[in-house]
């Protein structure tokens, strides 16, 4: 019993109005999990509540009802016997009267209708006795807001869920809805009663239905807000836009034909608004009411409505010419053009659903219109096309549109128009039909053609080949049947081919090509010879020989008429347009023609140097082609790699410059844009493993290079190539790729020279040759190329004898080879951690590779007769203490350094430890005093100094390797392992140790160089870390200000450094660093105003100083007189932008004042 | 000063397209007339929510820039004969040639012969150095200069 005082307390902290609401809300849900898990039945719980249920006190009572019914709301989804819900539905039918307790009530029944058969239903009756209950006591209209809300859900799930027992209703019903919609105004209310309206007609489909006798209330009701009008601000409650409310409300409006009487003309009147809302929304409900309604009754409104779209369209079309908008109509459609193409689509419905095949209202409509009469023959008369003014070009564009909506719309229709207007339009452009294929027209025009007609001609053309592509069956009396559209195509394209074709011919002679004139006329003379190449198989209206002379006109525009890339453009795009058609349809018979002509010729023409077309011209071309099949693209491919091969033998044997040149361009167009279609059409892997080995073949079987052969972009393009040739690959081709390079490095001389096997003596050997002098040309492309390979693979793809070629390409790392370096980093980056040892007989680890890389690089720093290999980290003192003896190998050091940064580049992409000692020992290098040890330094030399700045400058740039970005290798297109924030992590270790060498270092020399270093990693770390940094680093920022601004090669740092400043300045945390160190960032900024070297900088430092204007006032009005002076010196700077900033800094920090 | 406005219903003329300066790092950036009328051109007329461009007042034929002798002669047209405005605006000039330009170069201001009833004395007023600093000290004419400078209330047609 306990249990049920504990309830009872539930019971009495909802219904005392004194409780927070939301301890309301815990009791209802606590009773509801008590009934949830049947520990207490709703009978015992209304038998207990009945004294707050029947009190006299109002609002006791109304509490009482709420709690119940949210009860019930909390149990919509669990089963009750029918008894129980006869009896609430009874109780909550009944207090519909209580107007004190409505609000509860109407959750209830709610409730309650809610509820799904499988859980106990209300019966049908008991619906029923409830609506009659709710319409004799229900005064919708006299509610608040919420109310009503819930009053419509009761109505629509009423007529949603219990249409049967309702409908018994009838008159009351409806006259019951209409009461309570009328002059609704909230708009969450408005989307429910909308669709009351929409089910009401659902329920009442009947003629004689109440619907159809209140057809005229309820839509007088729903007429008044036709066009919505609603300006609610987005950001609301509830979610309702102006198109939500738009779309229920057309909704509604469709709902039954019996609106129709009523619907119709006022949309037919709104439809002549000025607002163009009301014009949009009218020709958007027009055509669904079209659709709705039903032939029978909107066939009388037919005159109307076209004489409205009519207008509509003629007043709205857009009035430039189609080649100057095609390319903004896309983003910004005006709504003058929403209207003329909302009213096209609502003609071509009101085509579809009026004309049945006996009659045609519309199409008779519109092809004995007087008005269309009458523009037609004052638009088809345009001449050129330049001449035509905004109005006509609009008039044109209307016409056009209508007849081609009209056309598109079934095949009698297409016959109508044409037999109206082709005729005509044949007379202007003064084409005469021929019983014979052709030869008419063969004189050569003198004038051109009529623009208005041309345009209307391939308007025309264009839908019906629309409609012979739309009608999926093949009807032969289109055909056969003399008269129809087709026959008199048939009887027109042979001479009208010839006459677009010889007018295109001329254009391009003629001296229009100066003008746009000729333009204008090309785009539609190339659109219709397309049009008329493209119809599906057997409605090809044109024989096969006049088939052929399109091509044989656009491949001659390809092939001659290159000077005029417009014309060249569009005559390549027809061509791939009519490819790809016949690619779709497979229709091989005119595949064999298109072959003949157009590729063939383009082929030849790629072939054969000797034609003065530009080779960029032809590439386009020749890969335009191959994009339209498969076919195509391996004819393509072969083709350019022929080319490749070739022209590479002539480049490296002969030593042919002009070879260079071509090959250049040859490999970016293969890249690009073969290797790119091939990636998406997903054939890459055999192209590209295929081309690979063909090119590793070729540097096999090449054994003597040309000596001149120093073309440093081509091989750099050539090695651009491979990577892209590698990346794509899977992983099985990737390694036969790389075991074929492989096979072909193993051959090169320098590897049956020397071996690679380390030992100390050996090392003396290659001190002696620092650089690349003395490896042969075949050697170094063979190795730059083994190097692009490495660079491109996946990290699970094997290397063979990893020992070696680790040990090769550090021996390459040092000899200044830069490729090498970055292959060595990318295998490091990649390196397969969790390899199975057991699985590789030699196996060789990542550290022990590390290892051995480490040692050879520092043994090359250091002198090799000094120190034993061994403990060489350990002797890191000791080793730099003999840095500068070794001032005959400075370049070497420095290549030592450069692979240094590669490799900790790739070790920190993928967060391996050695970075660290990597990092540590640049930073050695910075750190290490030339002075002293030049002191102690028997030889004394004098360049022993430079030796060390050099050696400390590529020790600072070396940090820029790490923290840059490259295009090269070690990024994500390339397959590199990259732990996320690595860079921040860089940043944050390196940091602390950077600033204290700073701190710390007395020597200018050794100062500049950490600067340097220190400058490096915070532009390339991310600002959101620098800025986290702010207070740290300004000191010393300034400091590097003041270090780097003497020497003009570091213009493009202190640049950089000048971002990272005003990226601090932006951020509130890095304004109070620099409001702490006002004074020398100030002074600083003031001092690179006038930085002789680059214009940027002096820009971006006053732009600084401009936003430093906004920091508080106290701090920098102190600097104002200094500032003031600074900057209207910079008002003579020589470079205007420079002149443009200061006038506005000084603006800035006059009027602080 | 005066009751009512002097010109209450100026002409309007459109505004003249903005050229967009062509970014070649090479090119000479000498001062062109073409800078001094930017700098000018959106002053806001005293009287008039609109900019002395779009009424006329000033043109970019109207201004001469030499260079090499540092001069600068700015020629201006009050829309009417009698225009008391027209040492404001003359002012207005001085002050925002003065801010945007480097102090060597030396300015002279003038209405259009003949487009002023006392073209003379105005023309003497707006180059004396010593009338012009004693305007600057007096607030009013400080305070109505700024709001020409920098309004932003410019009616854009």
């Amino acid at each position: 019993m306990d249990k049920t005082s504990s309830w009872i307390s539930h019971i009495e902290a909802f219904v005392d109005s004194s409780c927070a609401p939301k301890q309301q809300a815990a009791s209802v849900d606590a009773i509801a999990a008590l009934v949830k898990k049947d520990l207490l039945t709703l009978e015992a719980l209304v038998r207990e509540m009945e004294l707050y249920l029947t009190t006299s006190d109002h609002s006791i009572r109304a509490r009482g009802m709420l709690l119940l019914a949210e009860i019930l709301n909390c149990l919509i989804s669990k089963p009750l016997d029918s008894a129980t819900v006869s009896s609430l539905v009874e109780f909550f039918t009944s207090k519909l009267a209580d107007w004190q307790v409505l609000h509860g009530a109407l959750i209830g029944c709610l409730a309650l209708l809610r509820r799904k058969k499988n859980v106990g239903m209300v019966k049908s009756s008991e619906a029923r006795a409830l609506a009659e209950s709710y319409l004799t006591n229900v005064q919708v209209q006299s509610l608040a807001v919420h109310d009503r809300k819930l009053c419509f859900e009761v109505l629509q799930c009423l007529l949603e869920a219990y249409p049967e027992a309702v409908e018994m209703l009838g008159d009351d019903l409806v006259y019951g809805i209409c009461e309570a919609i009328d002059e609704e105004k909230d708009p969450r209310c408005l989307m429910l009663t909308f669709h009351l309206v929409e089910i009401l007609a659902r329920v009442f489909p009947d003629s004689s239905g109440a619907v159809a006798s209140f057809a005229g209330d309820l839509f007088d009701i729903l007429s008044r807000y036709f066009p919505i009008y609603f300006t609610h601000p987005r950001s609301d409650d509830f979610d309702i836009t102006r198109e939500d409310l738009s779309r229920a409300l057309m909704h509604a409006f469709c709902s039954t034909p019996f609106f129709e009487p009523f619907a119709i003309p006022l949309l037919l009147e709104k439809l002549s608004s000025s607002l163009p809302l009301a014009k949009l929304d009218s020709l958007k409900y027009l055509n669904n009411c079209i659709q709705h309604y039903g032939t029978d009754r909107m066939i009388k409104h037919a005159g109307a409505i076209w004489s409205n779209l009519k207008d509509a369209i003629f007043n709205h079309s857009p009035h430039k010419t189609l080649s100057s908008t095609s390319e903004a109509a896309g983003n910004t459609e005006s709504e003058e053009n929403q209207i003329a193409k909302e009213a096209l689509i609502c003609l071509q419905t009101a085509i579809l659903h009026l004309d049945s095949l006996e009659k045609d209202p519309i199409l008779s409509l519109i092809v004995e219109d007087e008005d269309i009469e009458m523009k037609f023959g004052l638009v088809s008369n345009e001449g050129a096309c330049t001449g035509i003014s905004i109005e006509s070009w609009r008039q044109l564009s209307a016409v056009g549109n209508i007849l081609s909506v009209s056309s598109k719309a079934s095949m009698s229709g297409c016959t109508r128009v044409f037999q109206k207007f082709f005729p005509r339009l044949m007379n202007i452009l003064e084409v005469s039909a021929s019983s014979s294929s052709y030869g008419c027209n063969t004189k050569n025009r003198t004038s051109s053609l009529n623009f208005g007609a041309l345009y209307l001609c391939i308007q025309l053309l264009a839908s019906c080949r629309e409609l012979t592509l739309t009608s999926q069956d093949f009807s032969p009396q289109v055909t056969t049947v003399q008269d129809t559209w087709w026959s008199m195509l048939q009887h027109f394209s042979g001479p009208l081919v010839h006459a677009l074709g010889s007018a295109l011919v001329a254009v391009g002679s003629s001296e229009l090509v100066s003008n746009n004139t000729g333009h204008e006329h090309a785009i539609y003379e190339v659109k219709g010879l397309q049009v008329l190449a493209m119809f599906p198989g057997c409605y090809l209206p044109i024989s096969e020989d006049v088939y052929e002379y399109i091509l044989v006109i656009l491949v001659s525009m390809v092939t001659e008429r290159f000077e005029d890339t417009f014309l060249w453009k569009l005559s390549v795009k027809a061509l791939i347009e009519i490819g790809s058609f016949i690619e779709k349809h497979h229709d091989s018979y005119r595949g064999i023609s298109f072959n003949r002509i157009v590729v063939e010729r383009i082929v030849s023409l790629f072939q054969h140097d000797d034609s003065t077309m530009p080779l960029a011209l032809k590439l386009d071309a020749i890969s335009e082609i191959g994009t339209i099949g498969v076919d195509y693209m391996s004819r393509v491919i072969r083709l350019l790699e022929e080319a490749i091969l070739s022209k590479f033998l002539a480049v490296c044997v002969e030593g042919c410059l002009e070879a260079a040149e071509i090959l250049v361009p040859l490999l970016e167009c293969y890249s690009n844009r073969v290797l790119a279609w091939c990636y998406t059409s997903g054939n890459f892997d055999e192209v590209a493993m295929r081309f690979a080995l063909c090119i590793w073949d070729q540097m096999e079987s090449i054994t003597i290079f040309d000596k001149d052969v120093k073309l440093k972009d081509l091989l750099d393009r050539v090695m651009m190539t491979m990577k892209l040739l590698v990346w794509g690959c899977v992983e099985e081709s990737q390694s036969l790729i790389v075991r074929k390079a492989y096979s072909v490095l193993l051959s090169t001389t320098f590897l049956s020279e020397e071996s690679l096997s380390f030992s100390p003596s050996k090392l003396e050997g290659l001190q002696l040759t620092p650089d690349l002098v003395n490896l042969s040309w075949r050697d170094e492309w063979i190795v730059s190329l083994f190097a692009s390979v490495v660079m491109a693979l996946l990290p699970q793809t094997p290397l063979p004898d990893v020992k070696l070629l680790s040990n090769m390409l550090t021996t390459f790392l040092l000899k200044g080879h830069l490729p090498a370096a970055q292959a060595l980093a990318s295998m490091v980056n990649k390196w397969h951690v969790n390899i199975d040892k057991s699985e590789v007989s030699s196996a060789y680890t990542l550290d022990e590779a590390i290892e051995m890389i480490l040692e050879r690089s520092l043994l090359s720093i250091q002198s090799s007769s000094n120190l034993g290999k061994s403990d060489l980290l350990n002797n890191g003192e000791r080793m730099l203490s003999c840095l500068c003896l070794l001032n005959k190998n400075s370049s070497f050091q420095n290549n030592a350094v450069v692979g240094l940064a590669w490799i900790g580049k790739g070790l920190l992409m993928r967060g391996h430890e050695k970075v660290k000692e990597i990092a540590m020992l640049l930073l050695k290098y910075l750190l290490s005093n030339p002075y002293k040890e030049l002191h102690s330094d028997v030889s004394g030399s004098g360049d022993g100094l430079d030796v060390h700045t050099s050696l400390a400058t590529s020790a600072a740039d070396a940090f820029h390797v790490i923290l840059s970005d490259s295009e090269v290798c070690l990024n994500k297109k390339f397959h590199a392992t990259i732990r996320p924030l690595y860079k921040q992590r860089f940043f944050s270790s390196m940091m602390p140790v950077l600033l204290s060498s700073i701190k710390q270092s007395r020597l200018l020399s050794m100062r500049v160089a950490l600067c340097r270093a220190f400058a490096h990693v915070i532009s390339d770390a991310p600002l959101a870390a620098v800025v986290a940094e702010a207070k740290k680093i300004v000191p010393s920022l300034m400091d590097s200000f003041a270090m780097l601004s003497e020497d003009v090669l570091n213009k493009d740092l202190i640049y950089s450094l000048l971002l990272v400043l005003s990226g601090i300045l932006m951020d509130d945390n890095g304004k109070e660093a620099i409001i702490e160190n006002i004074n020398t960032v100030i002074s600083h900024l003031i001092r690179l105003i006038f930085y002789p070297h680059m214009m940027l900088v002096r820009e971006t430092a006053i732009q600084c100083l401009v936003a430093m204007s906004g920091l508080p006032h106290a701090r920098i009005y102190p600097m104002r007189p200094q500032v003031l002076r600074a900057v209207s010196k910079a008002l003579d700077d020589q470079k205007r932008a420079v002149r443009q900033e200061a006038v506005r800094c000084r603006q800035a920090w006059v009027s602080m004042a | 000063m005066t009751l009512g406005l002097i010109n209450a219903n100026p002409v309007v003329h459109a505004k003249k397209e903005r050229v967009a300066r062509a970014e070649d790092s090479h090119a000479d950036d000498a001062v062109d007339r073409l800078d001094v009328f930017d700098s000018v051109r959106d002053i806001r007329d005293p009287e008039h929510p609109y900019s002395l461009e779009q009424l006329s007042v000033l043109s970019e034929e109207s201004i001469t820039v030499d260079e090499k002798l540092g001069r600068i002669q700015i020629t201006f047209t009050p829309t009417v004969q009698y225009c008391s405005m027209a040492t404001v605006i003359g002012l207005c000039l001085r002050v925002k040639l003065m801010q945007c330009f480097p102090p060597h170069f030396k300015v002279d201001i003038n209405v259009t012969p003949g487009s002023h009833a006392d073209e003379e004395s105005v023309n003497k007023q707006l180059n004396d150095k010593e009338r012009v600093a004693a305007a600057l000290e007096n607030p009013n004419l400080r305070q109505l200069v700024d709001e020409c400078l920098y309004s932003s209330e410019l009616y854009s047609l």
